[in-house]
């Protein structure tokens, strides 16, 4: 509980304007800082998804996303660890064009690592490369030795293993409930 | 003016009807059973005002003298009433004036409808004349914000604002309401909403979660219950007492837990907290079972943490899951309404009682009006306390009083020694702790129980903060009693001073003005009075004025609140002298 781990929660909410900033503030509030943050649709038509990566204790994370499930807009946060979910970032780096016809380190990497280039100038070539942020950030420190002149990363996307869909479940349990509130 | 006729007819309107956004604005709230709002107008709101002169017989608009008056007047107004308290401000300085009663309420847990007028839309994000991002500024101070852009928005944004703010764990919501939307006209229908998808006012209730409860209930050998707010918003007082008599269990209640049980109920031991009761604090750390019901946990009722309540199992019925081990770590918690929790729970538990446990309660009483009580209540020494003046109020009153304080020493005093009957006989700043709430609130209180007295305790110094709405006060013939306890000093920040700084007393004295003379400027009958021998009838005479009265008592000036638990202590070293 007290041990400090990476966590991703993947929160779900309404597509409305406003929740964003609500959901940043429960960390501010808390000090604590994001790591990476994405937000996206879902795969449920008018469902938003943040995902948020934080390093913090189990403890502390579990408050923050009640806090969170409190914004009234926001439908449910769950709290995951890297067992739990399958995630990728989405690299991109761009390099002098002349670095990669001088040698061949940086074509050799780009094999090695499974990138692949997306568009090649005469000045420039950029390339991208999908992964956890280990694997892009190692790409990135043995091509910087050649010279990288931009690098970017993308915020974690995460889906989850379980074979249960939470979410739709979740909402299902609501739906009942509603139904039940309206007949009387 | 009559405000009893409230009775929530909360009204669905099928039949489109063409009107204003102002005036959909004003219908909605009759809609949601309105009949009274606090505000105070300006060029972005206008039209809404317009709109309020058609209706003023069915919606009355108290104008205040500043906009934190009209939010901490309806706070006080839904505190007594427990109904939904409106304010309604102008945009930029009004709605930022508007701020501090926000946040009062947001903490407190009370159900509000702020709205507030804002430019144009076309002018958004210009910088245009009192244009502020309201939105922005008080989103993290309410349970709910919007901006309304559209007029066909307004009903629907205020059927939500309404239903979040008094659903589940109530607060302040604000609706901000573009000029241009109340200009255009629309058709217009009215639903009321009660069901949002991602909002869940009200956690299942799980019935393992009772039966485990009680199990350690049936178990303990001394327990505790700790009274919060939750179980008077969820107007679960008979279901308290209910579990506290078939369960034996001595019960300690919060500063906004205040009156939620009668104070002379043979359980109710005390208050909690920094100047609570001397048993309650102590005990806590000596008990085996904590039942928290309905608080949260503040840390002015645990002083420090680690050495908080550490021989004891914590039972916490909670309507927020947020609150759940947020700062005690809940060994069983009990999500609900405690309306409904608590039944469950007294139908589980065996009928129980703890008469010598309970007779520890009483000793350290004795112990504390030995040292403290008696020397409040009844002094020696000439200098009037602010203790007695409260009991002798208190007394006058029948105990029957609403009591309302302002934010200080007076607070504390008036929370120790007035005595409570019934439900919702308190409006005090809690959370926040803001001076200056005290005489807008006491407004909002009588308005919201015009059959009942309210009385007002205040400090020289949080008087100050909020003394223009003498002006409301008079212009709406508002009959509030007013008790201002004057120690020419910021006294609770002077006692800081005494124990912690050395007696340094950095800008606390304070140099009054005449108070009476100020009163009387407002047509407002006062009185002073420096003597003992002068202080019940003076009292009586306030009681017996038909209106409003201000009574100014010259209390000693460096009088202490104790018991106290310093900031930061362990509530069992809570210090007497
Ligand atoms: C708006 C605001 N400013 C400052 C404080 C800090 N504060 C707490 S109590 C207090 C003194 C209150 O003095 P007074 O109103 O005379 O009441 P007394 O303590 O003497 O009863 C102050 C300055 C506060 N609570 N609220």
């Amino acid at each position: 509980m007290r041990m400090k781990q990476e966590f991703t929660i993947s929160i779900f909410s309404e597509n409305h304007v406003g929740i964003l900033t609500r959901i940043t503030n429960v960390f501010t509030r808390r000090n604590l800082n994001i790591e990476s943050l994405t937000t996206s649709m879902s795969a449920l038509p008018d469902v938003h998804k943040f995902t948020i990566v934080v390093y913090s204790t189990r403890d502390e994370i579990e408050k923050v996303s009640k806090q969170i499930e409190k914004g009234i807009d926001v439908i449910k946060a769950f709290v995951l660890t890297e067992d739990e979910i399958i995630h990728q970032e989405v690299a991109l780096y761009k390099v002098p064009t002349k670095t990669l016809l001088e040698g061949n380190e940086i074509e050799k990497l780009v094999r090695e690592y499974g990138a692949r280039i997306l568009e090649v100038t005469k000045e420039y070539t950029v390339i991208e490369k999908t992964g956890h942020q280990n694997e892009t950030q190692e790409l990135f420190d043995k091509m910087d030795k050649y010279g990288v002149v931009q690098f970017t990363r993308s915020g974690r996307i995460s889906v989850t293993k379980s074979k249960d869909e939470l979410l739709d479940n979740y909402l299902r349990n609501l739906e009942s409930k509603k139904n039940g509130l309206t007949a009387n | 003016m009559d405000t009893q006729s409230q009775t929530a007819i909360k009204g669905k309107i099928r039949t489109p009807v063409r009107m204003t956004g102002a005036e959909a604005v004003v219908k909605s709230l009759q809609n949601e059973g309105v009949n009274l709002i606090f505000g105070y107008p300006g060029g972005a709101i206008m039209p809404v005002y317009d709109a309020l002169y058609s209706v003023q017989k069915e919606l009355h608009h108290v104008l205040v003298r500043h906009e934190q008056g009209a939010v901490h007047a309806a706070q006080g107004y839904a505190r007594v009433s427990g109904k939904v308290g409106v304010a309604i401000v102008t945009s930029g300085p009004g709605a930022t004036n508007a701020v501090t009663g926000i946040a009062d309420a947001l903490i407190d847990s009370t159900p509000l409808v702020v709205i507030s007028g804002q430019v144009g839309s076309t002018l958004l994000g210009t910088d245009a004349f009192q244009e502020t991002d309201v939105v922005g500024v008080t989103q993290p101070i309410t349970k709910w914000n919007f901006q309304v852009k559209k007029a066909e928005d307004i009903p629907y944004a205020i059927a939500r604002a309404f239903y979040i703010a008094r659903s589940g764990r109530p607060g302040p919501v604000l609706l901000d309401i573009t000029k241009d939307a109340q200009f255009a006209s629309f058709d217009y229908v009215y639903e009321p909403v009660n069901y949002i998808r991602a909002y869940k006012p009200i956690p299942d209730v799980e019935q393992e979660q009772i039966v485990a409860a009680a199990q350690l209930i049936n178990l303990s050998k001394k327990p505790l219950a700790l009274i919060g707010q939750g179980v008077i918003l969820g107007g679960a007082e008979q279901e308290l007492r209910e579990f506290l008599e078939k369960s034996g269990i001595p019960a300690a209640w919060t500063l906004l837990g205040l009156s939620a049980l009668p104070s002379d109920h043979p359980l109710n031991v005390g208050m909690l907290g920094m100047h609570g009761n001397y048993g309650p604090n102590i005990k806590t750390n000596e008990a085996d079972l904590i039942i928290a019901i309905g608080m949260r946990f503040d840390d002015r009722v645990t002083g420090d943490l680690k050495t908080y309540a550490q021989k004891a199992k914590v039972i916490h019925l909670e309507i927020d899951a947020a609150e759940i081990n947020k700062n005690v770590h809940a060994d069983v918690p009990v999500l609900g309404d405690v309306k409904e929790t608590l039944p469950l729970l007294t139908q589980k538990i065996s009928p129980n009682s703890f008469p010598e446990w309970l007779e520890e309660f009483k000793a350290c009483y004795r112990i504390e009006h030995d040292r403290i009580i008696k020397h409040q209540l009844a002094p020696l020494k000439p200098g009037l306390t602010m203790g007695e003046v409260v009991d002798r109020v208190s007394t006058a009153f029948g105990d029957d009083a609403i009591m309302v304080t302002d934010v200080g020493q007076h607070q504390m005093m008036a929370s120790r020694y007035f005595r409570f009957k019934q439900s919702r006989s308190v409006v005090t700043s809690g959370g926040l702790g803001t001076m200056g709430f005290g005489l807008p609130a006491a407004m909002g209180a009588k308005l919201g129980a015009p059959d009942r007295q309210v009385c007002l305790f205040v400090g020289d110094g949080g008087m100050q903060m909020t003394i223009q709405e003498l002006g409301t006060i008079f212009q709406t013939k508002i009959p509030v009693k007013i008790v201002l306890l004057n120690n020419n000093f910021l006294g609770m920040v002077r006692q800081w001073q005494e124990l912690f700084f050395d007696s340094r007393y950095a800008s606390t004295e304070l140099i009054n003005p005449d108070f009476q003379m100020i009163s009387k400027g407002y047509h407002i009958e006062a009185e002073k009075v420096s003597e003992r021998e002068d202080l019940d009838a003076a009292i009586q005479r306030m009681v017996n004025h038909d209106g409003a009265f201000l009574l100014e008592v010259v209390v000693e000036k460096e009088g202490n609140v104790f018991p106290m638990v310093p900031s930061g202590a362990s509530v069992s070293d809570i210090r007497l002298e």
